[in-house]
């Protein structure tokens, strides 16, 4: 009789893995999120493109010529057709991804840190101050976000800078808002009461004990806004109130190809068409890191 | 109730009176002299003085606020620039059109988001729901004035059923309620009610969601009763919190409308606001925002009180 096979396998000892810790978990279960991937892709590819852009485009997007004016898709050496002033299309296009994007994210990138430092801020000291400051937003929150960047925008005057201005001026109201929110939450925890025991100064526990715990909730709710950035930022442009001509822009190139609806109506669409994609990914990537990050385990 | 009422009112004092500041710094803010868009370009020093003396400019800015915001306060919002008429009734005339507009878009976006949201929370997981997520999600991110320059070349351009751009008949300046009229609102409505159908549809499910895993739920199953009765009580928990959110949403129409008024050549407070912009009509521009953000000040207050009216449970500070 084999005794061996009476006596209880060993149990296999599980090799001592490493936890992933939060941020690595949440980044595992974004990697298993198929939807997430896609969106994360079609976002990376018009990041590349705007950083490659002016090498990458197959014609020249600023020769105009009278005799191709408003070419139907699918033209000779027109794949998406001539713009009014018979410019390539595809080229305008893929030029116009730098601009837009950095309209678009630029505004909410400076909320992200102004909107952040004064919501900490006032919700880490309380008080006067927080009342003070809060008031304030409160002002500003009481305006529609599309009518508060016409309005200061439409006052200032056209130009990039007075449109990332009246934006940045939108969202900063709306992160520190939250960060208030979410640091009036933390700010009387144990652990920051025994920071202030040990003698830490307010700035010192700030940014050893209160940033790591508020930044992640911030920095959700930021990039949430960059898919409403980007319509506001196009949509200022498509006013005429941002980037000026002849400089290729999604919204002001849908404003330029207005008037051409009724000759060619699916070239002077397209400029949209791309906002729309840019504005989409951003927001089902956003509300997938959401959902990646709300189960704390 | 009536205590909480006036509670809320005095709570949204500061707001107007810092909602009024904003606007009035709007002037102020504009490069340059003020005046600028109101002189002739070649106008003598006396004719600038003059001028900075009826305005008020030479006045400090704490008192010409004070005298803005009383003049103001009466209904007397200055004089447009370009077109020479008081601003108050050309803003109230516009602020008629855009409140018709966004009313009729808040509706058609309730009842298709409620559909949605009532359809994902009910089937959550299936492909019922990954539809209305999706519609949603489409409805929240598609740049509106786009969507306005489709809906144009599809119906006006290629098929021909509605018109383009106008706020009614060739000729006539008044409006009024028959489908000569009413056909040029068909299409801002329906792009203008995209957004309102994805925030409430996104609202709607996340309250049936939370509503059907209570315990009474279980309980009222417990008891017997069918999947008909089951739905009112759901539908009677959910609807304040979504009317409230519907209330909200007229007015950020009324305010966020610009564009796509724009896109339809619709006569209400966006496209004044348009032309202000571009004829530099900076009163004009002004008036038009603080009547609007006061719109909204005073809607929020409304839904507010209302829904602790609809449902006490909730008496927020």
């Amino acid at each position: 009789m084999n005794l061996s096979m009476l006596r209880p396998a060993a149990p296999a000892i599980a090799p001592v893995e490493r936890s992933p810790g939060y941020w690595g978990e949440v980044f595992n279960r974004v990697c298993r999120d198929p939807i997430a991937l896609a969106v994360a892709a079609v976002i990376l590819a018009l990041l590349a493109l705007a950083v490659l852009g002016p090498w990458a485009v197959p014609g020249d997007p600023f020769t105009t010529s009278m005799f191709k004016r408003l070419k139907p898709i699918g033209t000779e050496g027109f794949p998406l057709g001539t713009d009014e002033l018979g410019r390539d299309m595809l080229s305008r296009l893929m030029l116009g991804t730098r601009l837009s994007l950095f309209m678009g994210i630029t505004p909410v990138v400076f909320a992200f840190f102004i909107g952040g430092a004064i919501g900490v801020v006032a919700g880490y000291f309380g008080g006067w101050l927080n009342s003070l400051i809060m008031r304030t937003v409160d002002v500003f929150y009481a305006f529609p976000s599309v009518l508060l960047a016409i309005a200061f925008s439409g006052a200032l005057g056209a130009g990039v800078n007075n449109a990332l201005i009246s934006l940045t001026l939108v969202f900063v109201p709306q992160v520190a808002r939250i960060a208030e929110s979410v640091t009036t939450q933390v700010r009387n925890r144990d652990y920051i009461e025994a920071a202030r025991a040990s003698g830490a100064g307010a700035f010192t526990i700030i940014r050893s004990q209160v940033l790591g715990n508020v930044l992640g909730p911030i920095f959700v709710f930021t990039t949430g806004l960059i898919s409403v950035s980007m319509i506001l930022a196009s949509g200022l442009s498509f006013l005429g109130l941002g980037v000026t001509p002849p400089e290729p822009e999604w919204g002001l190139m849908l404003n330029t190809l207005r008037t051409a609806i009724y000759t060619q109506p699916w070239v002077s669409a397209l400029p949209g068409a791309m906002i729309f994609i840019t504005s989409i990914s951003f927001n089902v990537l956003a509300d997938r890191l959401r959902a990646a990050m709300a189960v704390r385990s | 109730m009536l205590a909480y009422t006036f509670r809320r009112l005095l709570l949204a004092t500061p707001i107007l009176l810092g909602v009024a500041l904003v606007c009035f710094m709007l002037v102020h803010l504009a490069p340059g002299d003020p005046l600028v868009s109101v002189m002739p370009p070649d106008a003598s020093e006396a004719l600038r003085e003059q001028l900075v003396k009826a305005y008020g400019f030479d006045k400090p800015l704490p008192v010409q606020f004070g005298l803005w915001l009383w003049h103001a306060l009466h209904g007397d919002l200055g004089m447009s620039i370009a077109s020479g008429r008081s601003v108050a009734s050309e803003v109230f005339n516009a602020v008629g059109y855009s409140l018709r507009l966004a009313v009729l878009a808040t509706v058609i976006g309730f009842m298709f988001g409620s559909l949605f949201g009532f359809v994902g929370g009910y089937f959550q997981g299936s492909w019922l729901d990954k539809l209305a997520s999706a519609c949603s999600a489409i409805g929240v991110s598609v740049p509106h004035y786009w969507l306005g320059m489709l809906m144009v070349i599809v119906f006006s351009s290629q098929l021909g059923w509605l018109p383009a751009t106008g706020g009614g008949p060739m000729g006539q300046s008044a409006w009024a309620w028959d489908w000569a009229h009413l056909q040029f609102m068909v299409l801002p409505a329906i792009t203008l009610s995209v957004i309102p159908t994805g925030i409430i549809a996104r609202t709607v499910r996340a309250q049936v969601a939370e509503i059907l895993a209570q315990e009474f739920i279980v309980g009222l199953r417990a008891k017997g009763l069918g999947e008909w009765g089951l739905f009112r009580h759901v539908v009677k928990n959910a609807a304040p919190t979504a009317m409230a959110v519907m209330g909200l949403q007229i007015g950020y129409l009324m305010g966020g409308s610009i564009l796509v008024e724009t896109v339809f050549a619709w006569p209400g407070t966006g496209l004044l606001l348009n032309s202000a912009i571009f004829q530099r009509d900076l009163p004009l521009l002004q008036g038009t925002i603080w009547v609007l953000a006061l719109f909204f000040v005073v809607l929020n207050l409304l839904v507010d009180i209302l829904q602790t009216l609809l449902d006490p449970r909730i008496k927020r500070g």
